[in-house]
């Protein structure tokens, strides 16, 4: 055809047409329980006033400076993994126009998640710092290993395999990460910074969650022996990365003491995200007992587990007033 | 002994937890325009909390209009909530809030399906509950 002149012998012949999403037919329910907690849940840096931990920024030692801005820098590439490549993956995937959606919203949060440490960098660390840390985080076999078998999944053919990956991702390798800001919050440390990095914790449990379900809802369709595969596949990865993961945190957290302190931490959240997965916990109780500031750090009075049942629930109060909106409650 | 009453949305997490206790147990409608059972025996609420917080929306409505019914009401005995530590405060927070409301203990809190540990100890624990005070 000579070019520039449209040729009128071609037939597009609509094959698949292209269909607008309608957000009031929906085929699963899930996908606008997700798109309303998500959309409800949105923040931005900006919110958080990060400049009121400059003091306390000043008194961490050079080596706790460098360990938390490389700490931020790890984690900012998992966002940028997450947000260009793993969430835009898994939309090619979506079984409905509405999981697509909530993928569009799960990679622009990632994208929010990579801008936020910038913003902490800019308002607390000195440039050239930041600029080692960037090179640090190229250099890093660890890391580097961890971007690499994360990627690996991402560009290859299998849509269940990457949302191994992606929920991996999302619910078991930021913990090295997120470890840090709440060990500083329970020292009354950099809180403000640990305010903005709760928010991120919350978002990504709703990310891992949704990821999650969308896999068991595939898993159903196959057959006992493809299942079989995929879970084999998932426990081998998550151990896979768990022995890079452990690596990772000595090299980080060796120089401060804290990296067995880290890996309970670690353990505890691969069981989160092979539940999330829909499989069992593998690592065992004892293995998992995270430090219980860290947890409180996390959230408030977790560690107390209310146990009534044991018979030392003795602190034991019936909750004071909560705040309910719900205009269905009759009583 | 008395029963389990639980709502578990399509995730079917809780579902899981419960499953595993081995015990009596009433499934609330995951549809939140069913109509609600009614129940007629002492029984423990399980309910899960899916992250957000701010009140609205936390409690599942399938629950809000199962308790809504006042025979219902009057037969609950304890709250056991499932939830998420990432969600900071608002962990099991459903749970909370039908705790108070209702005027009953939070018996326990677990995590997504909850591990192993967290089913012996609900086991034992509903044991001892239900023969020491019901």
């Amino acid at each position: 055809m000579t070019k520039g002149k449209p040729n009128m012998n071609v037939h597009v012949k609509p094959l698949s047409r292209i269909r607008a999403i309608n957000w009031n037919r929906i085929q699963d329910e899930k996908d606008l329980e997700v798109w309303n907690r998500l959309t409800s849940n949105f923040w931005l840096p900006e919110k958080v006033p990060l400049s009121n931990d400059i003091p306390s920024w000043a008194t961490l030692t050079p080596s706790e400076q460098k360990l938390t801005i490389r700490v931020f820098t790890g984690l900012t590439l998992l966002d940028t993994i997450q947000n260009g490549v793993g969430a835009v993956r898994l939309m090619n995937d979506a079984q409905t126009p509405h999981e697509e959606a909530v993928l569009s919203n799960i990679s622009f949060m990632e994208a929010v998640h990579a801008r936020s440490y910038s913003s902490i960098f800019s308002t607390l660390c000195l440039t050239p710092d930041v600029d080692d840390a960037y090179r640090w985080s190229e250099e890093n076999e660890f890391l580097q290993q961890k971007a690499r078998l994360i990627m690996e999944q991402y560009d290859g053919a299998d849509p269940l395999k990457k949302k191994v990956a992606s929920v991996f991702l999302e619910s078991f390798l930021f913990y090295s990460g997120f470890y840090l800001p709440m060990y500083w919050s329970s020292r009354a440390k950099l809180t403000n910074t640990a305010d903005l990095i709760r928010l991120i914790i919350k978002d990504e449990a709703v990310h891992g969650y949704y990821i999650g379900y969308k896999f068991q809802r595939e898993l159903e369709r196959l057959t006992e022996a493809r299942k079989q595969e995929i879970k084999d596949f998932a426990f081998d990865f998550l151990l896979e990365l768990y022995d890079n993961e452990a690596r990772y945190t000595e090299d980080l957290y060796d120089g401060v003491g804290l990296a067995e302190d880290v890996k309970k931490f670690l353990h505890y959240n691969a069981n989160k995200a092979l539940m999330n997965l829909g499989y069992e916990a593998l690592f065992p109780p004892e293995a998992c007992k995270v430090n219980a500031a860290i947890l409180s750090a996390l959230s408030p009075n977790a560690d107390e587990n209310h146990d009534f049942f044991s018979g030392s629930g003795s602190s034991y109060v019936i909750g004071k007033a909560i705040a309910t909106e719900d205009e269905d409650w009759n009583f | 002994m008395g029963q389990i009453v639980y709502y578990s949305s399509t995730s079917e997490n809780t579902h899981r937890f419960v499953a595993k206790l081995g015990l009596a147990s009433v499934r609330l409608p995951v549809d939140a325009g069913s109509e609600p059972p009614q129940v007629d025996e002492p029984y423990v609420l399980v309910v899960p909390t899916y992250g957000g917080a701010n009140g609205k929306g936390t409690v599942p409505k399938p629950v809000i209009h199962f308790l809504n019914n006042p025979a219902n009401r009057s037969l609950i005995r304890g709250v056991i909530a499932a939830g998420n530590t990432n969600f900071g405060a608002a962990y099991g927070e459903a749970g909370k809030i039908v705790s108070q409301k209702c005027a009953v203990p939070l018996l326990y809190r677990f995590e997504l399906l909850g591990t192993e540990e967290d089913v012996e100890n609900v086991k034992q624990g509903l044991e001892r509950f239900w023969t020491r005070s019901h």
